[in-house]
């Protein structure tokens, strides 16, 4: 019989240093059903008997954050045989506030306090067997980092856990509330048992409808909350925090030690430099410049090109001498030597490689940002991150670490996605992964060369005004998206935790590092490997003299037909020419895609990466304002199917991930056609129905920026759907 | 009524009551920060929001529209 231990704690307790430590290598990585929220499962090291669930990092058991529900649901339905709750001993108060809501829960619990190593540096001490005592668990002293003390918690914890004995709390708020509690106990029917019977009295009097939604038999309190209310002149969710910490407040005296506070720790000494009043902005600036310049510009650089043109190209040398040669080459020789069908052939080597490959080829590059990610998330700077940009981002419903995931889109757009993940607050994470690729990503630059080229003689304003289409596209979506109701609700209060800076461990950095890079590859080889068949497909097979087959010539294949019937979606946008509709469509591959494309469409077997070749036919077929509207289009549409694919990892729901497509869209759209529309008038085109229309949809556009709009005082919404999703899956 | 608001860097106040309702004010208590809390301002941000504190011996951020829920002396 397995046992089942649930390891809990604050964010920013060295909880995953202790998981790790604990599990090693045998982990599961995942989602809770239905929601962004990751969920780690993994066994014990020392005896695989007994599984560990990592729930998210929480500072208490609200109903009001995706992670705290999710944790408090998993601990409440499934009921786990013991909770290992680690507490940072250099931040004991605030920690045990979460001990005292777990020890209600009647499930044994064993403490660990973490850090002891720091503690004991800083000349403080923690009375171990006192704390247990007043708050009713084994505790045990230990460093997570050091791996010091690990095994033996995990033992009480295991211990516990066998003993399978009810635990009551024996933490005590004031006479007035006991009182209320006692009253509210002997209410309750008789199916929950005794040991359960506190914590669903203390949620019944906090007014916690999600827990009186799973109750079958809710008794009718009101009357008693009113009364303490009013005595105590406050709500009674604050009642019950003031008393949690009234009693901490009570029993830390005799458990905690402080030695003299006099001197500033080295954290603080940091801190004072690294959010000074003058200095944080040119350190923040420093820092981002040093992320992107290594992870995008250098190292990044040279690891996409040799996955790209080596790994997945015609091959690469290694320590400069070896001849290796890349993976087509080598399975075209393979396939070759066994005289492989060409249908056959053209799929493996034109479709799934190529495509594929394509997408792999980002890997490299994503596992250097990841490292730095790693790194300024443990170290402690990623949260100044969020302190020192917040001003600019929520005032468009993103969060000051919103910053991040769009400095890296200017490179690519996938990390950027992937990077959101640092951002803890659910509708802040989605509005950016929604709109970070709105930034010109480094394989939108050819497309950019190609249209200055052709038809604006190289002008220099045109690559800057890309990026400030991105820029303003961000804007406005931040504005008009948080006042939609997908958004709606208050944007989550911004209290948040500056944790002591610290040097995190290189395994850690790593580990983060590859589940990050893994959770990715595992989407390319789904989503994105269906995709670039189906692109595959359409582009090498169609009808040639009535017969369907394999056809040479982009032109003849289905692709070229789904282009034909589309183009008249783009009329009025000024680029209704089939050959523009199959260069976009080909550039959800990858968008340096659109211009090769044109070069095939216009009869060039290879073209220069700006397409210099294509320059003239391009400018004799489109006008400028086309040429633009056309530009735009591709710069804000759905992304290519990798940054589709990092998009749907991140949202892990399909109906977010459509919202999104659906809406970069819908946007790209709605601004090429005003582009193209007002272009046309002012340089001396007509009135016409389409310019009807392109007034019609900025006046649209306009009301969604400006309408008034009032934010809701309660986020209750967002978490109930939350909870019907669960109740689903 | 004072509030967290309008205290200065470097200044030690008293928590008197929090203000308001619903989620941002159960996330404010959670964090620590009750009746007779003592709360040290330690800086505001570069761009002039949110303000740093010191609170149980721990920092903690927190946008200045917040901090005017917090009652203080």
């Amino acid at each position: 019989m397995g046992i089942k231990i649930a390891l809990a704690g604050n964010p920013n307790s060295g909880k995953t240093t202790l998981f790790n430590g604990l599990t090693g290598s045998n982990q599961f990585v995942g989602n809770w059903p239905g929601v962004t929220v990751e969920k780690k499962e993994g066994r014990l090291k020392s005896n695989k008997e007994v599984v560990i669930m990592d729930l998210p990092g929480i500072y208490s058991l609200s109903p009001y954050t995706l992670e705290e529900v999710v944790a408090r649901n998993y601990l409440i339905t499934e009921r786990p045989d013991a909770i290992l709750n680690i507490v940072d001993g250099t931040n004991l108060e605030r920690n045990l506030y979460l001990t005292t809501q777990l020890m209600e829960l009647g499930i044994p619990v064993v403490m660990a306090v973490n850090m002891m190593d720091v503690v004991k540096k800083s000349g403080d001490a923690i009375d171990t067997r006192k704390l247990g005592e007043k708050l009713g668990c084994a505790v045990v002293a230990i460093s997570a980092l050091k791996g010091e003390g690990i095994e033996e918690a995990a033992g009480k914890a295991v211990q516990a856990a066998q003993s399978r004995q009810a635990v009551m709390p024996v933490h005590e708020f004031s006479r007035e509330v006991e009182a209320c509690l006692d009253e509210i106990e002997t209410m309750l029917s008789g199916d929950i048992p005794e040991e359960q019977k506190r914590f669903y009295a203390v949620k019944l009097f906090e007014r916690d409808d999600k827990i009186a939604e799973q109750m079958k038999h809710v008794p009718d309190i009101s009357s008693i909350i009113e009364k303490a209310e009013k005595d105590m002149d406050d709500d009674s969710e604050s009642i019950i925090t003031n008393e949690r910490y009234d009693y901490i407040t009570s029993i830390i005296g005799e458990s905690l030690t402080k030695a003299n506070k006099a001197k500033l720790s080295t954290s603080d000494k940091i801190d004072r430099v690294v959010t000074n009043r003058w200095l944080a902005l040119p350190i923040f600036a420093i820092v981002m410049w040093l992320v992107y310049y290594v992870s995008v510009s250098t190292v990044g650089t040279w690891a996409t090109d040799w996955a790209n043109d080596g790994v997945f190209g015609e091959g690469w040398k290694l320590f400069g001498m070896v001849d290796v040669p890349g993976i087509p080459v080598i399975v075209e020789n393979g396939l070759n030597a066994i005289n492989c069908a060409p249908w056959l052939q053209s799929l493996i080597l034109d479709g799934i490689i190529a495509g594929v490959g394509a997408v792999l080829g980002f890997v490299p590059q994503m596992l250097v940002l990841f490292i730095f990610l790693a790194f300024l998330e443990a170290c402690g700077y990623m949260a100044r991150v969020a302190f020192i940009m917040d001003r600019i981002f929520r005032k468009f419903g993103l969060s000051g670490k919103s910053f991040i995931p769009m400095l890296i889109g200017t490179g690519c757009g996938v990390p950027g996605i992937m990077a959101s993940r640092t951002i803890e607050n659910d509708r802040d994470r989605k509005m950016t992964i929604m709109t970070t690729t709105f930034i010109p990503c480094g394989a939108k630059l050819p497309i950019i060369a190609l249209i200055a080229g052709a038809l604006f003689g190289g002008a220099s304003w045109v690559a800057p005004s890309a990026y400030f289409v991105g820029i303003a596209a961000i804007i406005c979506s931040g504005i008009i998206l948080k006042k939609t109701k997908m958004f709606a609700g208050d944007p989550a209060p911004f209290v948040m935790e500056l944790p002591a800076y610290h040097m995190p461990t290189v395994g850690n950095v790593l580990r983060s590092m590859w589940e990050r890079g893994w959770s990715f590859i595992k989407k390319a080889g789904t989503i994105i490997l269906l995709s670039t068949i189906f692109i595959w497909f359409t582009s090498s097979f169609g009808f040639v003299d009535g017969h369907f087959g394999m056809v040479d010539d982009l032109s003849d294949g289905l692709l070229a037909s789904i282009g034909r019937g589309l183009a008249w979606l783009f009329v009025p946008l000024g680029w209704g020419d089939w050959k523009s509709a199959v260069a976009a469509i080909t550039g959800l591959v990858a968008k340096e895609n659109v211009v090769g494309t044109f070069g095939i469409l216009y009869g060039f077997a290879e073209v220069a990466e700006d397409g210099a070749e294509v320059w003239g036919t391009l400018a004799a077929s489109m006008t400028a304002v086309a040429a633009y509207s056309f530009l735009v289009f591709n710069l804000l549409c759905a992304p290519c199917f990798a940054a589709m694919g990092a998009i749907k990892r991140e949202m892990n729901n399909a109906r977010w991930f459509w919202f999104a497509i659906g809406y970069q869209t819908l946007l790209a759209y709605a601004v090429s056609l005003c582009v193209f529309q007002f272009g046309s008038l002012f340089t001396g085109g007509g009135f016409g129905i389409g310019t009807g229309a392109a007034v019609i949809v900025l006046i649209g556009f306009l009301y969604l920026l400006f309408r008034p709009y009032k934010e809701s005082a309660s986020r209750k919404v967002n978490v109930s759907s939350v909870n019907a999703r669960r109740a689903k899956a | 009524m004072r509030t967290l608001k309008s205290v200065g860097c470097n200044q030690k106040v008293s928590v008197v009551k929090l203000h308001g309702e619903g989620a941002t004010k159960r996330r404010i208590m959670d964090m620590g920060i009750t009746k007779g809390t003592e709360v040290f301002v330690r800086k505001v941000a570069p761009l002039g929001d949110p303000v740093e504190v010191t609170v149980r011996g721990y920092e903690l951020s927190l946008r200045k529209a917040d901090a005017e829920m917090i009652e203080v002396i």
